[in-house]
């Protein structure tokens, strides 16, 4: 981690502790002591946010587990069970549902903060690309949990989705067949979905793992995307940055309760709740919302497998975003350029989100093209550009020198405590 | 896999032509057209008979009582909207995941533990006399209202190819659910000159291709109401709707109450933390 | 560094102890449903009760049936067990408590009389009270029940005579809802 610890165990079970297993240090040093920029919005709030919803869902997710049946005959009624018989279910069945929705909120907020400062830099790339493993394991693993229900929407999201298999030259369909365990979406496919959305949290936790060590070897970005030079830059984690992280999770907790309680089915889809019938196709099959984007681009592409393929490049570019930017300038905020850019990408996945939940004709249709190739334009071309044309605007020379009042020479080297008690 | 087969739902055969953009006031709004893309992809021979402006019209918005975030069950309404459900509509359809013990829950129609004893005894059930053979013996508080037919093929030679859904979660189960609802309830009129009925079908404008197999099941005093009530259709409509959304959302007043609390807790703690923050960061800026 | 203030402490101090407790209570609250999910729920307490018809049930015999997903032996009695169960000294008995939830009295004993609410018929709760196995019936040597896994002898009252068993055979709830129907629980 950066920097020595500062951890001095006092007692003298701390200390016997500390020589066999240093976990009380290197908790300290991670989120007690830990020297973080000074500067940091509440755009870097959301971390500490989606961390409190990895547990929600996964301690929800548990719970439903005691209740939920894994079989095509009772699977939708075991649902009606937790939500009528069990002593709270409909809460906590509303809870993980709605608590998919805030997971993915959370996610893009995270991700899109990380592309607008240049968090993908060097030396913060292997951060990235962890990232974005887990953002395809959450999707994967909102992809299982929502065929569990088995509703009418569970059915035939899992039936498009694993008919994509095929479109794999070759070894496509053999492919198909070994995920449904048998030559369509059945009870099969229901039980090993349900094993394996069980399964997937558990990896995400591990990555997360990985996720913080990556952030805490080199530190935390910022704002200015100026490395911290000095102590004066930064702050000890605790108690400024776990406060204001409690205090961006109960607000963001506000907004999930909302929905929780007043509008625990506005962000799903009615056709969920008549069970699956392998009979009838819904007349609109539609991925959840945070899918939409992605569902879109899928669509945007009249041959299935280029389809197919453009959907996954959508994410496997992501990965390469470290390379692609050429500029040496890391935050946006002095990259006049690159801002409009960036937000005409925004623009550009929220187009596709209201695309991708539009019956794929007319305006929808021209819409998704040209959001799908500003997408990609803006990845593989106006990145690797704009970095090397853009005149970027002064960059501090360091956060204390932009951020304190005289550049912090009223400071003491050490990172400043608030006073105690 | 084979033919497409007469729509079970009843939401009849998905309409054709035109950008199907349905009125709605929820912002997540989907319509139409992409069983398309799935047909394509999943290789179904599609078939989609070709209807001109089947689009359903946009539901009647009717105010509930239990919509908002203080709504709150009417309950001479649910015990009204349970007669009707029980003398019409249980004759073809099921309401499999409501048992008698629910009609004495809390936030429910609020009938007495004797009353819904009472109600569950007028059923019978198969049970096994000593020596195995089968009997009819009363049904129990754990027990739901029986299902009208004894399997969906005879429920199907019973109503004309048309399955019968059941109503347990009818109204999450639709958009604008209890909108839809009475407005299909309400709705049934003659047709339009230029429209042929199939047979056996019946002209509703709010039922997605405007013909479905249900014929209009409510009628004026097509029940006589215990307090008295007039039994207009909109009274039997809005009643048994108020019921089905109790069967849909039983723990509906629980949530919003609890919901209340959770909310204002929340905000509180949001100022709490925010002025502790401020505190802490005080000195560091 | 900003100076601090007697009154700032108390202050700060303050709210954060309040802030701590108001996050602390939420939390507790927020905890008890997903422990209170565990507990029976609705559709388990439902069946809490089952009706026995006891025409079918013949003097001298014994049947099983499932209450709470637990057996409950129904025996109909014959004089001679009636005689043997009410000529048991209570205070010869191991275990001098009656072990029936119909009686308000806890510390009623084990009478025969506290044991029934009709002479001929007996309703006792099928599992040992030793480790939990079902005994046998018209088994052991006190005419009433045999429990194979430890050899716990029970008498026509379902009361522990022999074995490793503590108490008598448990008597759940129940009434007699006609002259030949019973309802346990």
């Amino acid at each position: 981690m950066s920097g020595p610890s500062t951890y001095v165990p006092k007692s003298g079970i701390e200390k016997w502790l500390d020589s066999r297993l240093p976990i009380i240090r290197l908790a300290n040093d991670s989120f007690v002591d830990y020297p973080t920029p000074r500067n940091l919005n509440y755009w870097w709030t959301f971390g500490g946010i989606l961390t409190v919803m990895l547990v929600t869902m996964i301690i929800t997710g548990i719970i439903l587990a005691m209740h939920y049946v894994a079989n095509t005959e009772l699977a939708f009624s075991s649902v009606e069970h937790i939500m009528r018989d069990v002593n709270f279910g409909w809460l906590i069945r509303y809870a993980h549902a709605n608590g998919a929705s805030m997971f993915f909120l959370a996610v893009y907020i995270h991700m899109y903060r990380g592309l607008y400062y240049g968090s993908y830099k060097d030396p913060r790339e292997v951060l990235w690309i962890l990232g974005v493993l887990i953002f395809l394991l959450m999707m994967a693993t909102a992809f299982l949990g929502y065929t569990l229900p088995w509703g009418q929407m569970s059915f035939w999201g899992a039936t498009v989705i694993t008919n994509l298999f095929a479109a794999i030259p070759i070894v496509g369909e053999s492919i198909q067949t070994w995920l449904w365990g048998g030559f369509a979406v059945d009870n099969p496919t229901l039980n090993r979905f349900f094993s394996l959305h069980y399964l997937l949290p558990f990896v995400i936790f591990g990555v997360v793992v990985l996720h913080v060590w990556a952030l805490h070897v080199p530190g935390n970005n910022n704002p200015l995307g100026v490395p911290v030079k000095s102590p004066k830059d930064t702050l000890p984690f605790h108690p400024y940055y776990t406060v204001k992280d409690g205090f961006a999770i109960a607000v963001f907790f506000t907004l999930y309760a909302f929905f929780i309680f007043f509008a625990p089915n506005v962000l799903g889809h009615s056709d969920n709740y008549i069970p699956a019938n392998p009979l009838v196709t819904p007349s609109h099959i539609v991925p959840e919302w945070y899918l939409l984007p992605f569902y879109a681009i899928l669509r945007s592409i009249p041959d299935k497998l280029i389809g197919v393929v453009a959907m996954f490049s959508a994410i496997m570019v992501m990965f390469f975003v470290p390379w692609l930017d050429t500029s040496k300038v890391r935050s946006g905020r002095f990259r006049p350029i690159f801002k409009l850019f960036f937000w005409l990408l925004v623009l550009a996945t929220v187009t596709l989100g209201w695309v991708g939940s539009q019956p794929p004709e007319g305006l929808p249709v021209l819409l998704g093209r040209i959001a799908t190739a500003y997408y990609f334009s803006y990845f593989l071309i106006f990145l690797p550009v704009i970095g090397l044309v853009e005149k970027p605007s002064p960059v501090p020379e360091s956060i204390a020198k932009a951020v304190l009042p005289q550049g912090g020479a009223a400071v003491a080297g050490a990172a400043h405590a608030p006073p105690t008690k | 896999m084979g033919k497409r087969v007469r729509n079970d739902n009843d939401r009849g055969p998905a309409p054709r032509g035109g950008l199907n953009m349905l009125q709605s006031r929820h912002h997540t709004r989907v319509r139409g057209r992409l069983a398309a893309l799935a047909s394509g992809l999943l290789s179904l021979a599609a078939v989609q008979p070709a209807l001109a402006s089947g689009d359903a019209m946009p539901p009647k918005e009717i105010e509930w009582s239990f919509e908002g975030p203080l709504g709150t069950f009417e309950r001479p309404a649910l015990q009204r909207g349970f007669q009707v459900f029980k003398e019409v509509c249980a004759s073809c359809h099921s309401l499999k995941y409501v048992t008698f013990g629910n009609l004495d829950d809390e936030g429910g129609p609020g009938f007495t533990t004797a009353e819904a004893k009472a109600l569950a005894g007028e059923y019978q059930k198969d049970g096994l006399d000593d020596s195995g053979e089968i009997k009819e013996i009363p049904r129990t508080m754990a027990d739901t209202l029986p299902d009208p037919y004894a399997n969906e093929k005879a429920a199907r030679a019973a109503n004309g190819g048309a399955l019968p859904p059941d109503l347990s979660v009818i109204t999450k189960a639709r958009e604008e659910g209890p909108n839809y609802v009475y407005s299909l309830l309400t709705g049934y009129s003659d047709p339009p000159a230029d429209v042929e009925m199939r047979a056996g079908m019946n002209y509703n404008p709010y039922f997605t291709g405007h013909q479905i197999g249900m014929p209009a099941p409510l009628t004026p005093d097509r029940v006589t109401y215990a307090d008295g009530t007039p039994a207009t259709v909109e009274q039997e409509a809005h009643d048994v709707v108020t019921f089905l959304h109790w069967a849909a959302e039983p723990k509906l007043e629980a949530r919003k109450r609890t919901g209340l609390t959770v909310m204002i807790y929340l905000v509180l703690l949001s100022v709490l933390l925010y002025w502790a923050k401020s505190r802490i960061w005080r000195d560091a800026h | 560094m900003a100076e601090v203030h007697s009154d700032d402490v108390t202050r700060r101090d303050f709210l954060y102890i309040a802030t701590g407790a108001f996050t602390a209570v939420g939390a507790g609250f927020a905890a008890w449903p997903l422990v209170d999910q565990m507990n029976p729920a609705a559709n388990v307490l439902a069946v809490s009760t089952t009706e026995v018809d006891l025409t079918p049930v013949e003097e001298g015999q014994i049947i099983t049936v499932m209450w709470q997903g637990k057996p409950v032996f129904v025996r109909h009695r014959t004089p001679k067990e009636i005689d043997e169960a009410k000529a048991v000294d209570v205070s010869d008995l191991r275990d001098s408590g009656a072990e029936n939830d119909n009686l308000k009295d806890a510390k009623a004993l084990a009478t025969d009389d506290n044991r029934t609410m009709k002479p001929e018929w007996l309703i006792v709760t099928g599992i040992c009270t030793h480790l939990g196995c079902v005994p046998l019936g018209h088994q052991g040597d006190f005419d009433g029940w045999f429990c194979p896994c430890h050899g716990s002898h029970y008498d026509t009252a379902g009361r522990i005579r022999k074995g490793p068993a503590p108490k008598n055979l448990h008597i759940p709830v129940y009434k007699f809802t006609t002259d030949t129907s019973v309802l346990i629980g």
